[in-house]
C-alpha cells in the first residue's frame, strides 16, 4: 500500500520534454508559476491549461497519471474552494444564515482551485519527466552563482538527490518491519488514538536506528571512494544548453508576456 | 491429520496497475503436523509472499488458508490469533528489535497475547533458553549487542509466543559458520523439546540438506517439487534448470556415481560422504 505512493516518481521516457535540459525545466516551471499568479481572467487560465496539455501530450505522460498526483491534495483543493467561495464580495447571489455567495466568490473560487491544480500537475510534470539526479544536477548549477556569498550549494543538491534516493528505500524498509511487528501481534490500524500512537513506537524505532546505519555506511562508502564536497569535481555527464532549450525559454517569456497583457487590458 | 492446509491460493501485488505481478500462482500443499518443511527457490520465486499468507499477514487475492482445519480470514480475529500459533520469523530480523532491553523485547509477542506478567517472564525466560540467549544478557540494549546475538534475540521473540507452527525465512543469512552452526542446531534442538512444525526457508541447499524432513521447490510462482530431500537432489538437471543447486556433497556423489562407483544415492552432506569413500576404500571397492 505505502508503494503506491508517486512522490517524486520518474518516467523515463526519450522525448522532447525529456531531452530538455533540467535547468530549461526549472526554470520554465518557474515561468509558469509566475504566469500562473499574474493570470487573472478565464482567457489566461484556459491558455495556462492549454499550455499544460499541450505539454503532457508532448511528454506523452498520460492525464490520468498526471491527475492521480493530485489525489493526496484532494482535501485541501476542495477547503480552498469552499472557503474562497463564501468571501466573495458584491452582491449576494445566495444568502443563508451568516453565509453568502457572490458570483465574485464563485470566480476566485473557480480560480483558486484551477490554480493549485494546475501549479501541482505542473510541478508532477516535472519531476515525472526529469530524473532526480538530473534534477539536482539541473538545481545545482542553477544556484551555482550563490556559491560567492558561501552559500553551501553542491552541499544542498548531494543531500537532496540522497534524500530522493532513499524515499523508496525507507517505505520498503518501513513495509518490512510493520509486517515484523504484526506477525509479533502488534496492530497498527485499531484502538483509540494514543493506542494508535503508542503501537508507533515498534514501528519508527527501527526505523530510525535503520535509516542511521545507512547514512553511516553511506558516508564511509563515500569517504572510502574519496567524496569531498565540491571543488574540483568534474562530471560524467556535463550539462548543454542546445537549440531547444533556447526555443522552449523563449516561450516560456512569451508565454509571461502573454498572460501579462491579457492582464493589462483586464482580461 | 495436518495443521496448515492451502488451497488454490494466489496473490497478485499491484492489481490492476502496470506493475501488475502475479506472485503465487494457484498453489495449493498440506502440511503435516510435526514436519520440518524446507522451502527453496529462487529469488522472486514466491517463496517469501506464499509464508505471509500462512500466518494472515497477506490476504490471499483468491484461494484460502487453514489452519487447524479452520479458515484464517473467517474474521479479524481468527487473522490475528493466528499470527500467535504461527510464528513468523523474517529474514534478518535483528533490524526489528525496538525495547529497551531484550527481556521487554522477547516479551513483546506474549504481551499482545494478552498474558499475565508472571507467565511473560516465564516464557521470556524459556525463549532466551531455547535461542542461546544468556540471562545476563536480558537486561541489555538489544543495541549493544553482536550480530548473531541480535538474531537470536528476535528469534526467541518469536518463540516466546509458543507458536505451533514456526516459520524461518533465511535465518542464517549473513552470519558467519559459528553462528549459522549455532542457529541452526537451535532449531533442531527445538523442533526435538516441542515437536512442532518448522517451516525453515533458506537459499543453502546444505542447511536444508541436514534439516528438513520434505522439500518444496518453489519456481515461478509454483510449487515446481514435492518431496523428501533424497527424491529432490536426485533431480539435480531439473534444481538447476531453475537456476538452483544442490548440496555440494550431492553433486561429487552424483558424478562418481555416473562414473560407476558404487555409493549410495542419498548423500547430502560432506561428512556422510566421506564415510562412504573410505569405507570403500578399506573394502577394497572400484576406486
Amino acid at each position: 500500500m505505502l508503494k503506491d505512493i508517486t512522490l517524486g516518481q520518474y518516467f523515463p521516457g526519450n522525448t522532447v520534454i525529456h531531452r530538455l535540459d533540467p535547468r530549461t525545466k526549472l526554470l520554465g516551471l518557474i515561468c509558469y508559476i509566475v504566469a500562473l499568479f499574474l493570470a487573472k481572467s478565464y482567457y489566461s487560465y484556459a491558455l495556462m491549461a492549454l499550455v499544460l496539455v499541450t505539454l503532457s501530450v508532448l511528454s506523452r505522460i498520460r492525464p490520468k497519471t498526471l491527475l492521480s498526483g493530485l489525489k493526496p491534495l484532494i482535501f485541501i483543493v476542495i477547503f480552498t474552494g469552499v472557503i474562497n467561495l463564501f468571501y466573495g464580495s458584491g452582491e449576494p447571489l445566495v444568502q443563508f444564515w451568516i453565509f453568502k455567495i457572490t458570483a465574485n466568490g464563485i470566480r476566485t473560487a473557480v480560480f483558486m482551485v484551477l490554480r493549485i491544480m494546475l501549479l501541482v500537475c505542473g510541478t508532477f510534470l516535472l519531476t515525472y519527466t526529469t530524473s532526480p539526479l538530473q534534477l539536482t544536477d539541473g538545481l545545482e548549477k542553477l544556484l551555482a552563482p550563490l556559491k560567492v556569498i558561501r552559500f553551501p550549494v553542491h552541499e544542498l543538491a548531494m543531500m537532496m538527490s540522497i534524500a530522493l534516493r532513499f524515499i523508496p528505500t525507507l517505505i520498503e524498509e518501513t513495509d518490512k518491519i510493520m509486517s515484523a511487528q504484526r506477525a509479533r501481534g502488534a496492530s497498527f490500524d485499531t484502538g483509540k488514538l494514543t493506542e494508535r500512537a503508542k503501537a508507533l513506537v515498534p514501528l519508527l524505532v527501527p526505523l530510525f536506528v535503520s535509516a542511521f546505519r545507512r547514512a553511516d555506511e553511506l558516508a564511509t562508502a563515500m569517504e572510502c571512494r574519496c567524496y569531498h564536497a565540491g571543488i574540483g569535481r568534474t562530471r560524467m555527464k556535463e550539462l548543454h544548453f542546445a537549440a531547444r532549450d533556447v526555443v522552449a525559454l523563449a516561450l516560456c517569456a512569451v508565454l509571461i508576456a502573454a498572460v501579462s497583457v491579457l492582464r493589462h487590458y483586464g482580461l | 491429520m495436518s495443521i496448515i492446509r492451502v488451497e488454490n491460493l494466489t496473490h497478485v501485488y499491484s492489481q490492476g496497475t502496470p506493475f501488475e505481478k502475479v506472485a503465487v500462482d494457484n498453489i495449493s500443499v498440506e502440511i503435516g503436523r510435526g514436519e520440518i518443511l524446507g522451502i527453496i527457490g529462487h529469488t522472486g520465486s514466491g517463496k517469501s509472499t506464499f509464508i505471509q499468507h500462512l500466518n494472515a499477514l497477506l490476504k490471499p487475492t483468491s484461494g484460502r488458508v487453514f489452519f487447524d482445519g479452520k479458515d484464517i480470514h473467517a474474521s479479524k480475529e481468527t487473522a490475528r490469533d493466528v499470527r500467535f500459533q504461527v510464528g513468523l520469523v523474517f529474514q534478518y530480523p535483528e533490524y526489528q528489535l525496538f525495547e529497551e532491553t531484550v527481556f521487554k523485547d522477547i516479551a513483546f509477542g506474549p504481551k499482545n497475547m494478552g498474558l499475565s506478567e508472571a507467565e511473560i517472564a516465564e516464557r521470556v525466560h524459556e525463549a532466551a533458553g531455547f535461542a542461546d540467549v544468556p540471562e545476563s544478557l536480558l537486561e541489555a540494549s538489544p543495541l549493544e549487542l553482536s550480530g548473531g546475538q541480535k538474531r537470536r534475540v528476535a528469534i526467541a521473540g518469536v518463540i516466546a509466543m509458543m507458536p505451533q507452527v514456526l516459520i524461518l525465512d533465511e535465518p542464517t543469512a549473513g552470519l558467519d559458520p559459528v553462528g549459522r552452526e549455532s542457529i541452526l542446531q537451535k532449531i533442531l534442538d527445538y523442533r526435538r523439546e516441542t515437536e512442532g512444525t518448522i517451516l525453515l526457508i533458506s537459499h543453502s541447499m546444505d542447511d536444508v540438506a541436514r534439516l528438513a524432513t520434505r522439500l518444496l521447490v518453489f519456481d515461478k510462482g509454483r510449487i515446481a517439487m514435492d518431496g523428501t530431500p533424497a527424491e529432490i537432489f536426485d533431480r539435480a538437471g531439473e534444481l538447476k534448470a531453475m537456476g538452483l543447486t544442490v548440496p555440494a556433497a550431492t553433486e561429487i556423489a552424483l558424478a562418481l556415481r555416473r562414473r560407476g562407483v558404487d555409493i549410495p544415492e542419498s548423500i547430502y552432506t560432506i561428512n556422510y560422504l566421506r564415510k562412504q569413500l573410505v569405507s570403500l576404500r578399506e573394502g577394497g571397492g572400484a576406486c
